[in-house]
């Protein structure tokens, strides 16, 4: 086995990577090349999908129960873990590649299923259930009754780039990622071009900072490139702390290699030789695939001093997050990785000039830095053809919540939002009613029914008062508070606040407490706490803009976005809290009101006995009734009827 | 428990206060937590004030400075639980224990946290010992329930 990989690593070496001319390749070299890729196979090959999101649905039992049942049919067959390729909701994923066939792919693989779906595939055989679809190929045979899995609704309206090799390859294999054409845009770039050739190209192909602001990338390398200065740093921003994104999670988990390509690249623009991966520490599995990746590509001698000979020394380090979600704003990080409380400082001078230990450095996020390879091989006029005027590529979203379908999509800039949860992830979950879907997690804002036709596209969404944020997409329905979400975002920023600035620490704090005012119930509705609860909604707006103008950093600026733009899109919701003392949505508990049907009590006595505050009264065999002013609307009393009837006033 | 953090910074020579965190994380790993000891050691060891350490080290949320007890309290502060008196049970274990919120006994046997509800309305007052709830509480049941975990423990011993 040993020497096999050995073998592959000088063939990659020598005929792969050091061809660097564009020479046709051999015939004999093609098939060595199918067969690394494990298009050729003389013996079948399972892939499962093994990224945390397939872990958490049960992936490992699943690759147990495989593992069992090649054992026990005394099959040969290698079994390959692979990333995630984006649709979390149909994990775990189990694909099969026999021999001259197509690869075909199984959703909700459990491990019950393992043996009957392997039991007809190994024979040839179509099996009846849970085929997802195949992945169609020129020179190999097709399943039967099977589609295509790019016609799968989920996959159609896609496109591709930084994805592309997720939950196809093996994360761990460098042979896999070069076979694929991985690490020859680099070396490429690192013989025939100089620096200030790799900033033109990545300037001219628009591609913008995929984290958040969206800062023209190659303008930002080109500040760096600019400064002098004997020692310059990239820093890769894998702090992904966003309730609801986890893109760059999945991007490491499933295919590493890229992102060290993309880094390699841009550090050779910017002229640093030393690079830092900054990644949140609740993210093990991400770490370990990354490490043995780096390991691998050490290895190869694609990092390291004199990379292939060509003079360019350059190597990355792993660094850990200890949980700050302001770490992700650029100057906080820096002040983490140097060892200190991670709070961020003003800008000018920016990093770009003065950062990492007081020299140039450049952060880039890992969606930004893995759009780099693609760019680099199918150039800049490509990249720029994808996107709308202001807006080039692709983006990554994370979608989450109320849809029928959740995962991950890459669609090109410029897709519609209605696109998006109607067509790709299939629409509202049990026919419920769109209310919002919340764009950029608590920086970001939500976009309703009226706007779902915008165009993804960092102008227009800051238009109606959102922003592209990292990119998580939470779908809501009408069973949603948008002053629960407004609270929650609120108390996320709390928790997150790092404290230096007053506006961000003492404002939200201020605001979180209005939005609790007016979501509790009030004790006596004479006092002060119901003027204040009037006032309250007057007072949000204000503060916001207070907060939004007068903080230092990122997350202060943007922290009252949720807020304010639930305000302006739900405001009618907002008032129903205040006024009428009502959650339409039902979730604000301490709003609710029960009410017990006469006609439908039989006076069992079993919601007065689980009533926790003695709120219910009647005798047995009478109906009962609820004491308003005691009842905490916990709900209790209406999970234990069991005759329906209880219900919300 | 110092010979761990020992350990741990003799894999780090020579370092600076970049390394101060990755240190954090490597002592947490060995040791479950940051003492106040090994705040010491890692000062003189990166040259650091131990007030400068314990800054950063509080900054960050991955960091704990006490040890969990071996029977972990989670406390429920809910609104039926409050109406239900969650909050003289929660002085009384308090005093009972001689222990604040978010401390742990000096015999490392129990530490309180306060949760904000666990979802378990309808048997309130709720404790969730280890995992495992207690339904009803009481000022008089805490304090059983505290000595059967204690009882639990010596036997066990034995």
């Amino acid at each position: 086995m040993r020497a096999k990989i050995n073998h592959n690593k000088e063939f990659l070496i020598n005929s792969v990577l050091n061809n660097l001319s564009n020479e046709e390749i051999n015939p004999l070299d093609k098939n060595k090349l199918s067969i690394i890729r494990k298009e050729k196979t003389y013996r079948p090959i399972i892939y499962i999908g093994a990224g945390t999101c397939g872990l958490a649905a049960g992936a490992g039992k699943t690759i147990s129960a495989t593992k069992e049942y090649i054992t026990s049919k005394q099959i040969d067959a290698e079994i390959i873990e692979v990333g995630c390729i984006g649709l979390c909701s149909s994990e775990p994923l189990l694909d099969v590649q026999m021999p001259g066939f197509n690869r075909i792919s199984f959703e909700h693989v459990t491990e019950d299923k393992v043996e009957n779906i392997l039991d007809s595939v190994l024979k040839l055989e179509t099996p009846e259930t849970e085929i997802l679809g195949q992945f169609p190929k020129s020179d190999s045979r097709s399943w039967d009754k099977v589609s295509s899995i790019y016609e799968h609704p989920f996959f159609a309206q896609q496109k591709r780039v930084v994805l592309k090799n997720c939950g196809i390859i093996n994360p761990v294999s460098i042979d896999q990622y070069i076979s694929f054409g991985g690490y020859q845009g680099f070396l490429k770039t690192i013989t025939s071009n100089s620096s200030i050739e790799v900033c033109n190209k990545i300037e001219k192909s628009g591609l913008r900072g995929r984290g958040g602001g969206g800062f023209p990338t190659g303008k930002k390398w080109k500040f760096a490139f600019n400064t002098k200065a004997d020692q310059k740093y990239l820093i890769c921003n894998a702090d992904e702390g966003d309730p609801g994104a986890f893109m760059d999670r999945a991007v490491i988990e499933g295919d590493p290699h890229r992102l060290i390509e993309g880094m390699a690249v841009a550090a050779y623009g910017i002229g640093a030789s030393k690079a830092y991966i900054y990644i949140r520490a609740e993210y093990p599995l991400a770490i370990e695939r990354l490490k043995i990746a780096l390991n691998q590509a050490r290895e190869y001698g694609l990092l390291g001093k004199n990379i292939f000979l060509t003079g360019f020394d350059f190597d990355i380090k792993v660094k850990m997050g200890a949980g700050a979600f302001v770490c992700g704003e650029e100057t906080a990080l820096i002040q983490s990785i140097e060892g200190k409380r991670g709070m961020p400082r003003p800008r000018p001078p920016f990093p770009a000039v003065k950062g990492l230990f007081g020299k140039p450095t450049i952060i880039n996020n890992v969606e930004t830095l893995s759009n780099i390879p693609e760019i680099i091989v199918k150039g800049e006029d490509w990249f720029s053809s994808i996107g709308t005027e202001s807006s080039k590529g692709t983006k990554v979203f994370a979608l989450s919540g109320k849809v029928s379908l959740t995962g991950l999509v890459e669609i090109p800039m410029g897709t519609t939002i209605r696109e998006i949860i109607f067509n790709i992830a299939g629409g509202i979950k049990n026919n419920k009613k769109f209310k919002s879907v919340q764009i950029g997690g608590p920086s970001g804002g939500c976009i309703t029914e009226a706007n779902l036709d915008i165009e993804v596209d960092y102008a227009s969404l800051i238009k109606v008062g959102a922003m592209m944020g990292s990119g998580g997409l939470v779908v809501m329905d009408e069973d949603n508070c948008m002053v629960d979400i407004s609270k929650f975002f609120l108390q996320f920023i709390q928790r997150e606040s790092c404290g230096k600035c007053i506006p961000c620490r003492e404002g939200t704090k201020r605001m979180l407490e209005i939005l609790e005012s007016i979501t509790q119930r009030p004790s006596n509705e004479s006092s002060n706490a119901a003027l204040e609860r009037f006032k309250g909604i007057l007072q949000l707006e204000r503060l916001g803009k207070v907060i939004k103008e007068t903080s230092l950093c990122g997350l202060g600026q943007t922290a009252p976005n949720p807020v304010l733009s639930s305000l302006k899109w739900f405001r009618e919701e907002f008032e129903e809290h205040i006024f009428e003392r009502k959650c339409r949505a039902g979730v604000c508990t301490e709003l609710r009101t029960f009410k017990i049907d006469v006609d439908k009590c039989i006076g069992c006595t079993v919601c007065a006995k689980k009533c926790p505050t003695n709120a219910i009264i009647g005798s047995k065999k009478q109906a009962h009734f609820i004491i308003e002013e005691k009842c905490i609307g916990c709900g209790s009393c209406e999970e234990a009827c069991k005759f329906n009837a209880i219900s919300i006033r | 428990m110092e010979d761990k953090t020992i350990k741990v910074l003799n894999q780090h020579p020579n370092s600076k206060q970049d390394s101060l965190i990755p240190i954090l994380q490597e002592v947490q790993d060995s040791e479950g937590y940051i003492s106040e000891k090994s705040v010491i050691k890692i000062g003189e060891h990166l040259n650091i004030s131990s007030s400068k350490i314990y800054g950063v080290a509080t900054f960050y949320n991955q960091f704990r400075f006490q040890p969990l007890g071996k029977f972990h309290i989670q406390i429920c502060r809910g609104t039926a639980c409050h109406v239900l008196g969650s909050a003289s049970v929660l002085s009384t274990l308090e005093k009972h224990l001689k222990l604040k919120s978010g401390e742990t006994s000096r015999d490392g046997l129990f530490s309180i946290e306060i949760v904000a509800c666990i979802g378990a309305c309808g048997l309130a007052p709720v404790i969730c010992v280890n995992g495992k709830f207690h339904a009803r509480v009481t000022e008089k049941s805490i304090i059983e329930i505290i000595e059967n975990y204690r009882k639990e423990n010596d036997e066990s011993k034995n």
